[in-house]
């Protein structure tokens, strides 16, 4: 079972989590073309090691976390927040 | 084979006598026996009936590796079959049955098979039941089917009592910083050097006492050790086997709670399934001695020398008279030494020649012998022995038991359950457990020690190994080198049957022999995986546990490799067999998944709902009146809601709180159609496109205030649609002041529909003037107060096609608010209507639901273009038009009529030109209802091309499910009332 440390609650089983993707993903804006869309939506490294994806603690604090985990091993190396401000705010109480 | 009790030897407490029933025979034993045990001091030798051959089978072993002794406990509903005696505990009224046999395990009729060995050799079944080529080629599998169940009964083991199971079983949890797998001499030492050093530690003991191998001796006492583990806080979880290892350090327990009492109390689980997560794994989990295989080594009366030695200390059981040893390692001789002294005539035959072993010269010890054959079929009569440098039948010893020991394999399965591959040790004649990364230590003879000490030694490191890897101390350490004996083992696995046909038993569960793993060579499955596929060699309920090793030998010699370029199977959980019951532990019945149900659920089912699931959601149905029957009941509710009024419990629908500065900006994004000019006061129907441009789900949103919005979704959708405007909030648009809340349980909602729905309103809001034409007009939004001071929001919304509204108050006055309602709808004839009558209600005006959006159709296939704005870029809006999205003859939503309107239809009908009714055909048909507008059936559906396309050609419905098929017309989907001037009324 892979435990998953959130920033705010703490340690916890991954099925209090849902994947989310690939968190290195830039979204273009959404004026943008069908084919910068295409390239963010459907093309995607099939990475061995250590990658950036996105969690949702969802049966948590909802929130959205960038978790560096190993697709070999499972081991994770980090976790934080996504969105910035959030950032700040464990950082700052850290 | 002659097995008896001695009054000298065992602990087991002989002032309790416990009765116990074998093949309905009763039978007496004493309290600390096993099933094995007891059966062993009865002087019963045959327990089972092999797999395939029916052969006769004994007690192997006394522990969990057991490949012979599986029986069936209990009877009925109670009955537990493959349960292995050896691990069984005897309890008083304990009712024991012997599998596979018929009439009984004594005289089976289908011990035929053992001659006809020939045919049943391994792929036998494949080559013979997959069909005859070339005659039968592409048949095969038929003749398998039909012949299947033949094969299934005649090859087996205990059956399962086919009942529900009336025991209960529950889920557990812990947390600890260290926990201890096996209380041997390497477990106990590393649990008390990591709880002295203030670590929170769990022992697991799969056994019902502490010690491990321990047990075995003679002069054993656990009740020091059990409680110096006790003072140092220690939690010790006996009759709990760890069965797996998983990622983070989380390991599986299964804890046996009552399966050794006679009378459980009711109110406590047969057994626990706990999920510990600890910090760092200790894992003593010992070794497991080695059978040899020579001809007829399955005899009762085979037995392996440790388990010899258990039986005599721990139970008092003598397993026979006159033993012969036979071995190629030193840990037998403590056992023969033992064994002579209880009394046995014994003879240790050594496969070595050049050895020193000190003994007391109470038994002979034969040097370069090994055992070639055994005389016997349902006891050992003698056994033909062979000099180990030259294999023949050099002379007969006369015996009634064989005891063996073909070197000891650690118990590396959980180290393996991490995808660590043990390695080779020759020198030792085992695999023995690699480095890992993870925090998971092993110690003791699952390092491949053989001694006391050094399996102390071992444990202590591995606490050692623990704290440095937790960060707590930094101290150097060392691992005893493994094993341990005076003298060399002499790798031994088999000794070779100079006459064809012979039955040398590798993996005696699944009667797999020596010939099995030869044939299989020959046919070319030599990768270990094939080989175990092919033969089964290792894939009985005891995992090849014993014999494994013996096959991977062969399979070496044959290939001409070391056993280590051949390779092991892989170890998956459980290390030994897990019931059903404890993985799903309470979630059973009802409780197999989470219930939702609305704050108004029990005045619904007050009121005559019958009730439906709709995801977890109870939801009223339809409310049926006296005999009335489902189709009576919604084709009632849905005229009378078109007539007069009627009130349904909406309240499963996803609520989404939308505040911010920003709200405004956030919904014009992600919803297609356009939400900068709504108005404050006023809801609009709105659709969500996923990234890809695909319909993601449909709702409202009303506009409460400038910054403050109260989203309506789907029921389905709603958790989803709530972590994506998470998800879009929190990764992509960071800049964006909104905050989204669920508030779905928070309000209770219903809707009130029908021609008079505006009058029953009017008369349960404190101000009539609200609800008039004027003050609440079509997708008008209000927050006003029902009678008695109750606040709701009110908005006009139709999803029925009448004039409605959707009322919300606080879940607290959901009830009040149905006896309001209800009470006045009463007085127009008005009716509650349920989720069959929404249905048809919705299908008449070609609404579209979660049957219709699946998650392939686009906004375009849902006849919803117009809801997509071309003023605006919104998610999706790159991507709805891409590709295949943009092709015309997509499949588009249409109503369906059948062409005769008195014939019916069912939804999942597939939509066919007439001429070609094969494959997925031009459409499909999505939902259907009787429209007691329209006095017919009527579908929603999807067709390619359109309506435009088909108005006025006779499609076929084809439904080969249910075996129907009938003529369609199609129709525009909005079947009544196309203007909507009911809505706007």
């Amino acid at each position: 079972m892979i435990r998953i440390n959130c920033p705010y609650c703490g340690e916890r089983d991954h099925s209090e989590f849902n994947y989310g993707g690939d968190a290195t993903i830039k979204y273009p804006s959404l004026n943008s073309s069908e084919r910068e869309w295409t390239e963010a939506i459907f093309f995607r490294k099939n990475i061995k090691g250590f990658q950036l994806e996105t969690w949702h603690h969802s049966h948590g604090c909802r929130m959205w976390l960038v978790v560096e985990r190993s697709t070999v091993t499972h081991e994770i190396k980090s976790v934080k927040p996504c969105h910035p401000d959030f950032q700040k705010v464990v950082e700052n109480n850290k | 084979m002659k097995t008896s009790r001695l009054d000298k030897y065992g602990k087991i407490n002989r002032d309790k006598i416990l009765s116990f029933s074998w093949d309905k025979k009763k039978y007496k034993g004493f309290e600390g026996d096993t099933l094995a045990s007891a059966l062993l001091a009865n002087n019963i030798g045959i327990v089972g009936r092999s797999f395939k051959y029916h052969r006769p089978r004994g007690i192997f072993s006394s522990g969990v590796e057991e490949s012979g002794a599986l029986v069936t406990i209990g009877s009925k509903d109670k009955r537990d079959p493959n349960v292995r005696a050896t691990t069984q505990e005897l309890y008083d009224g304990l009712e024991a049955r012997g599998q596979n046999a018929f009439p009984n395990v004594n005289f089976d009729l289908a011990g035929i098979n053992n001659y006809l060995g020939g045919f049943f050799a391994a792929g036998f079944y494949y080559k013979t039941f997959m069909g005859i080529p070339p005659l039968e080629w592409g048949r095969g599998t038929a003749i398998w089917m039909f012949f299947e169940k033949f094969i299934r009964k005649a090859a087996g083991m205990g059956s399962a009592s086919g009942l529900p199971d009336p025991d209960t079983y529950e889920h557990a949890h812990d947390f600890c910083d260290l926990i201890v797998v096996g209380s041997g001499p390497a477990g106990v030492a590393a649990a008390i050097e990591a709880a002295e050093k203030k670590l929170d530690v769990i022992l697991v003991e799969q056994d019902s006492l502490i010690g491990g191998n321990q047990l075995a001796e003679n002069d054993f006492d656990n009740s020091q050790i059990k409680n110096q583990l006790e003072n140092l806080g220690i939690k010790i979880m006996t009759r709990t086997t760890a069965f797996g290892l998983y990622d983070n350090c989380v390991v599986g327990l299964l804890e046996r709670v009552t399966d050794h009492i006679s009378a459980p109390n009711v109110n406590i689980p047969r057994q626990r399934f706990w999920t510990i997560r600890a910090k760092h794994i200790i894992v003593g989990a010992g070794a497991i001695e080695r059978h040899i295989a020579f001809n007829n080594n399955d005899i009762p009366g085979v037995m392996t020398v440790n388990a010899s030695k258990h039986y005599l200390n721990r139970y008092g059981v003598l397993t026979g008279k006159r033993i012969v040893i036979a071995t190629n390692n030193d840990s037998v001789y403590e056992t023969a030494h033992q064994l002579s002294e209880a009394g046995a005539n014994v003879t240790v035959l050594d496969s070595r020649t050049n050895f020193e072993i000190e003994t007391n010269k109470s038994f002979e010890i034969r040097k370069g012998y090994v055992p070639y054959n055994i005389n016997g079929s349902k006891k050992i009569d003698s056994l033909d022995i062979s000099k180990s440098e030259t294999i023949n039948k050099s002379e007969t010893i006369n015996c009634d038991q064989v005891l063996l020991s073909g070197g000891w394999s650690p118990a590396v399965h959980l180290l393996s359950h991490r995808g660590v591959k043990p390695k080779w040790d020759y020198n030792n004649a085992c695999f023995l457990p690699s480095d890992t990364k993870e925090n998971i230590t092993m110690v003791g003879s699952s390092r491949g020690l053989w001694n006391k000490n050094d399996c102390i030694a071992s444990g202590i490191a591995g606490t050692t190994d623990a704290l440095n890897r937790l960060g707590i101390s930094k101290t150097n350490y060392f691992f005893p080198k493994p094993g341990g004996w005076k003298n060399p083992i002499q790798p031994l696995y088999e000794v070779k049957y100079k006459k064809s046909r012979s039955k040398s038993f590798v993996d005696y569960q699944h009667d797999v022999t020596t010939d099995d793993v030869r044939l299989a060579h020959r046919e070319g499955f030599i990768s270990v995986e094939h080989l175990k596929r092919y033969t089964t060699l290792g894939m009985a309920n005891d995992q090849g546990k014993m014999g494994n090793i013996i096959g991977l030998s062969l399979m070496a010699e044959l290939l001409n490799k070391e056993i280590p370029e051949v390779g092991t199977t892989v170890f998956r959980p459980p290390y030994t067999p897990v019931s059903i019951g404890a993985l799903s532990g309470r979630n059973v019945g009802k409780h197999f998944r989470p219930l939702r149900v609305t704050p108004m659920h029990q005045w619904n089912i007050d009121h005559g709902a019958k009730m439906i699931e709709v995801g977890l959601y109870q939801r009223p149905w339809y409310y049926p009146k006296e005999n009335e029957t489902l189709i009576d009941s919604y084709i009632r509710e849905a005229s009378t809601v078109r007539k007069t009024v009627g009130i349904c419990d909406v309240t499963s629908l996803g609520k989404i709180a939308i505040q911010g500065p920003d709200s405004t900006e956030f919904l014009n994004r992600i919803y297609s159609n356009g939400f900068s000019k709504l108005q404050v006061g006023k809801a609009r129907y709105g659709i969500m496109l996923r990234d890809d441009g695909i319909v993601m789900d449909d709702g409202t949103s009303w506009r409460l205030a400038e910054n403050e919005y109260f989203m309506t979704t789907s029921t389905g959708e709603a958790a989803k649609v709530m972590s994506w405007l998470e998800e879009l909030l929190q990764t992509r648009w960071t800049d964006l002041n909104v905050n989204v809340t669920s508030v779905s349980e928070q309000w209770a909602g219903i809707s009130v529909a029908g021609p008079k729905s505006r009058e029953v309103l009017n008369n349960c809001v404190d101000d009539s003037l609200v609800v008039t034409n004027n003050n609440l007009p079509f997708m008008g939004v209000t927050s006003t107060f029902l009678k008695g001071n109750i606040p709701c929001r009110i908005a006009r919304i139709s999803f029925s096609g009448e004039l409605a509204f959707e009322v919300y108050v606080k879940s607290d006055f959901a009830n009040t608010m149905m006896d309001l309602l209800w009470a006045n709808a009463k007085k127009y004839d008005g009716c509650l209507y349920g989720l069959e009558a929404l249905g048809a209600l919705r299908v008449e005006k070609g609404h579209v639901t979660a049957a219709e959006l699946d998650g392939r159709v686009t906004i375009d296939d849902a006849g919803l273009s117009k809801m997509a704005s071309t003023k605006k870029s919104y998610i999706g809006s790159a991507m709805r038009k891409r590709g295949v999205l943009k092709n015309n003859d997509r499949e588009i939503l249409v109503g369906f009529f059948p062409t005769n309107l008195k014939e019916t239809f069912n939804a999942g009908t597939i939509v066919c030109e007439k001429n070609n009714i094969k494959g997925q055909g031009i459409g499909r048909i999505t939902s259907v209802t009787y429209s007691p507008e329209l006095g017919h059936w009527i579908g929603l559906g999807f067709v390619k091309g359109g309506l435009d396309k088909w108005k006025d050609t006779n499609l076929v419905g084809a439904d080969p499910v249910r075996n129907k098929q009938m003529n369609l017309k199609v129709v525009s989907p909005h079947m009544i009332d196309p203007k909507g001037e009911r809505m706007y009324a």
